[in-house]
């Protein structure tokens, strides 16, 4: 198929940017979306023109580096996916694709479509862990029995890849599904515990200052998540935090 | 030739060693430690729990990623689980069991001590994951659930749905974290390692590349860690990630460091074939489904073109037109023969012409089988008397998509095609590599004070690696191993004081970097960073891929050689040196993999005997039951090809360390 892509071209995060027009003909259906760009990439090179920059890694849906907004919606316009893994077959000949960048005031754009996501490492470092050392005599593995379901949970909570799809999707570029996420697999398990409540309330300080959003429980996040974090893990957050901060 | 000294504790038994060792280990007291610095490239599961326990240690540790975060290595994308003798199950497993596993799985190639540390301390691992919050499956009783894996015969990997790796590796990270949060690790992102600094001949910093600003910078340490993975990548495509290389432990390579085995690669045979020339990576899916899968081409020539031509579908071939080969050649093993056999087999049917997809270079993995059998099954179950076949399907179906449900959504997404009506397609894919540095007991290199851990050292897995020992490595070497050897080397650092950036050793090895940037970006060639790496992948694939013969090793050194000459005159890379520059990136990398593909194929031409993911034409068995197997020759080449650099990949010198099997019985592999 022969396609019309509109994308976002900004030298670095001091320049202004704008949307630029290419045009790429012979893409296969079976292409994914970023093999399609490979072919842009290759034909600006010949060209004697600069390749558009672009996150990505793994191209298997895991690692959570690509972070492009196709046609208005974080990782396009299928479900369940990231960028990496949509494939060609979604779109039509003769289509016209408008690609931006991750849009959020704590995400700045770095270059072309590749963002700054270091604000989410910034919130772990705040308190997405637990602490204990490495020692090789921690106790057994199975001296603490955990109920299935809360190891469930606590499991579909910590498949979040970190991609910020959830900020970029949302209109108040909040980060509470990506902080709820963690914090609800710690608070689901006993492990956890110990911590809960100093942790809570130090991601979400940081969530603060990091300059994201509030949640207006709009759920838009939910459904672009591609691994279908649930909003439920807000909920879980809030609970914690008042639980929290009613402690003092 | 030199003679390798291991630096395995001698007059121990087996079991002991490790213990023994460890008591004798040199201490750094804890005000001693603030004032010694390491430098871990890579933050995988290896780099990852090394940095985050060396800084729980005391020691101020600076890591280096090149991606945004140290979330995102590759080890993320493991899908299938971590051994660990535990014994969980009362099947009988121990760590001698997991031991003998792992030499017998690397069809004994691997070091004997090494391996049996790996095994002992391998519960520690699931202990120390567990305390961290990493939510492993669990049964109903709250207790931890564990998979049988890869042929063995007990019931030890330990698994976090399809996403160990990724739940591991989060670990790992959550570790780094606290340390990050506390000042002991300074994390790098979004920074690459372009060559070790060596002062007074021991590893005393790193020369790194800023990726955002494209600045270069001097970092010094007391120690190099090198935990950067493998090198897969040196075939283009693999079930690697875009961004996987081998530029650190080249690097170190080229500055002293032996690099051992190389030509030990492991193809793993359940991918999803390639589909055009644009492709950019292969994707793996998860070797369970050869449990319930079963693989088959075409008997005729004519359906096999029917199908190419899409009049027939594969559901139009009767069984008597359907060739199962790995039960007809296997009929002990059939479908679940270890991975390199399994690899070997589809390509013989492949190369003979049996390929189903217009490439030519696919089988089919069938699930019909299963369905049936599961149907009637659940039928029985549920009281169903004379079900029909439409309600055995359905009732199949359920099952399958229980057991394997997400990958099948995976295969439909890549393919589109709904692998419950028509069987999927599959073929083999390069997904790791044993070989890597050589290093000794204590994971030191040959360079003193540089270290290589995970799977960018050769230690463990001999020449073919188990599944789910992967992830057991890394953090072995990460959490439990080097945090405790790297004390030998730093307890005579206390006084050393702090490495200064500026010396001439850090001016030569940043100019030299600086000099090679440059060329890249002001030579005005004409062929893309890609256009040579597809090449180099073509050349690895046909001549260094899952068979090997002395005239393809020959023309592969000579023709990757050519190429590479090529590269230095002609390679085109836009953009400049100061700035994010991706293309700038990849040729690097792949200037670093045009080396390193002619040593591999150097070693693979020197290693004249078949053994795991090493094939040679010429060493197979010639009659009886196993006539046209690999035929391993344990009197000329039980030992470690450890390679010195000398200038040209094809001038490496050998240094061999002979391998000793004291509490294990050599034995050729068999199948049938």
């Amino acid at each position: 198929m022969n396609l019309t892509l509109k994308i976002w071209r900004q030298k670095s995060s001091n320049d202004k940017g704008q949307m630029v027009e290419y045009k790429v003909s012979e893409i296969s259906e079976h292409m994914s979306f970023l093999e399609m760009m490979d072919v842009l990439n290759e034909q600006l090179i010949a060209a004697g023109e600069e390749p558009v920059a672009f996150d990505h890694d793994c191209r298997e849906g895991i690692c959570g580096m690509c972070s492009m907004y196709i046609n208005g919606e974080a990782h396009g316009p299928d479900r369940g996916v990231t960028t990496c893994q949509l494939h060609m077959r979604m779109f039509n000949d003769g289509d016209t694709i408008t690609i931006e960048p991750f849009r959020a005031k704590a995400f700045p754009v770095i270059k072309d479509l590749v963002v700054d996501r270091s604000s989410f490492d910034r919130i772990q470092h705040a308190g997405g862990y637990i602490s204990v050392n490495t020692s090789g005599n921690t106790q057994d593995a199975n001296a603490l029995p955990i109920a299935k379901e809360a190891a469930d949970k606590a499991m579909d909570a910590a498949t979040c890849i970190g991609c910020g799809a959830c900020v970029a999707t949302c209109k108040n570029a909040s980060a509470m599904l990506f902080v709820g996420a963690k914090v609800s697999q710690y608070a689901l398990l006993p492990q956890g515990q110990v911590e809960a409540a100093d942790r809570v309330m130090a991601m979400v300080k940081q969530m603060d200052l990091e300059g994201f959003g509030n949640c207006t429980n709009t759920g838009a996040c939910e459904i672009e998540c591609p691994k279908g974090i649930s909003l439920e893990n807000i909920a879980r957050m809030n609970r914690e935090y008042l639980k929290a901060s009613l402690k003092g | 030739m030199a003679i390798l000294d291991s630096k395995v504790p001698q007059g121990v038994p087996l079991k002991d060693k490790w213990t023994t060792h460890k008591d004798k280990i040199d201490l750094v007291n804890p005000a001693n430690k603030r004032l010694i610095d390491v430098i871990v490239v890579g933050t995988g599961l290896a780099g990852g729990s090394a940095a985050a326990t060396l800084a729980e240690l005391g020691y101020n540790v600076k890591a280096f990623a090149y991606q945004d975060s140290p979330r995102r290595a590759h080890s993320i994308a493991a899908q299938g689980g971590i051994n660990a003798a535990k014994n969980y199950q009362g099947d009988g497993d121990s760590a001698y069991r997991l031991f003998y596993d792992t030499v017998k799985g690397g069809d004994y190639r691997s070091r004997e001590a090494n391996v049996y540390r790996l095994a002992e301390v391998s519960a520690n691992i699931i202990d120390q994951c567990v305390a961290q919050g990493v939510p492993f499956a669990r049964d109903y009783g709250g207790l931890l659930d564990n998979r049988s894996f890869g042929g063995v015969l007990v019931s030890r990997t330990f698994y976090a749905k399809g996403q160990t790796g990724q739940q591991l590796l989060l670990g790992a990270y959550s570790a780094m974290n606290r340390q990050i949060a506390r000042g002991k690790i300074e994390m790098f992102n979004r920074h690459e390692m372009l060559d070790v600094v060596i002062v007074d001949g021991k590893a005393r910093g790193i020369i790194a590349r800023n990726l955002v600003t494209g600045e270069i910078e001097r970092h010094s340490a007391h120690a190099v860690v090198i935990a950067s993975g493998g090198y897969g990548n040196v075939y283009f495509l693999s079930t690697n990630a875009m961004g996987s290389n081998a530029t650190a432990a080249w690097k170190i390579h080229k500055k002293g460091a032996y690099f051992a085995n190389p030509c030990y690669t492991q193809i793993h045979p359940t991918c999803i074939p390639r589909s055009g020339d644009y492709q950019s990576k292969l994707t793996l899916m998860s070797e369970s489904l050869r449990n319930d899968g079963r693989i088959w081409v075409p008997k005729n020539m004519e359906d096999v073109m029917a199908i190419r031509e899409g009049r027939k579908k594969p559901t139009d071939l009767s069984e008597e037109e359907r060739d199962y080969y790995l039960e007809r050649r296997y009929p002990a093993f059939g479908n679940l023969v270890p991975r390199d056999v399994a690899s070997r087999a589809a390509k013989e049917r492949c190369d003979a012409g049996y390929g189903v997809n217009a490439t030519g270079e696919a089988v089919y993995l069938d699930f019909k089988s299963a369905i049936e059998r599961y149907g009637k099954e659940q039928a029985k179950l549920q009281g169903i008397d004379n079900p029909s076949a439409a309600k055995i399907t359905e009732l199949g179906e359920k099952i399958v998509e229980a057991k394997y449900g997400n990958l099948f959504q995976m295969y439909e997404k890549i393919v589109d095609d709904n692998p419950y009506k028509t069987p999927m397609m599959i073929y083999p894919a390069t997904h790791y590599t044993m070989g890597g540095i050589w290093v000794d007991y204590n994971l030191m290199t040959t360079i003193p004070g540089c270290y290589a851990i995970g799977e960018a050292n050769f230690s463990d897995h001999g020449a073919n690696r188990l599944g789910a020992s992967a992830l057991m490595q890394g953090l072995a070497d990460g959490y439990f191993v080097l945090p405790y050897t790297i004390g030998n080397y730093l307890s005579n650092d206390i006084r050393t004081g702090k490495i200064s950036t500026d010396t001439k050793e850090f001016d030569e090895a940043e100019k030299a970097v600086k000099d090679r940037i440059d060329f890249f970006v002001n030579n005005k060639g004409e062929h893309s960073v890609d256009y040579y790496h597809k090449k180099l992948g073509k050349i690895m694939w046909e001549k260094c891929g899952m068979s090997r013969n002395e005239d393809g090793l020959k023309a592969a050194m000579k023709e990757i050689k050519a190429l590479r000459e090529d590269f230095w005159k002609n390679v085109k890379v836009p953009g400049k040196a100061g700035e994010m520059n991706p293309e700038l990136e990849k040729a690097g990398r792949v200037a670093d993999f045009l080396e390193l593909g002619e040593l591999f194929a150097k070693d693979a031409l020197e290693r004249n005997e078949s053994c795991g993911g090493h094939f040679r034409e010429e060493s197979v068995e010639l009659d009886g039951l196993q006539k046209g197997e690999a035929k391993r020759n344990d009197k000329d080449f039980a030992y470690v090809a450890a390679w010195e650099y000398k200038g040209e990949p094809a001038d490496a010198v050998l240094h061999k360390e002979e391998l000793e099997f004291k509490d294990i019985e050599l034995k050729q592999r068999s199948y049938k």
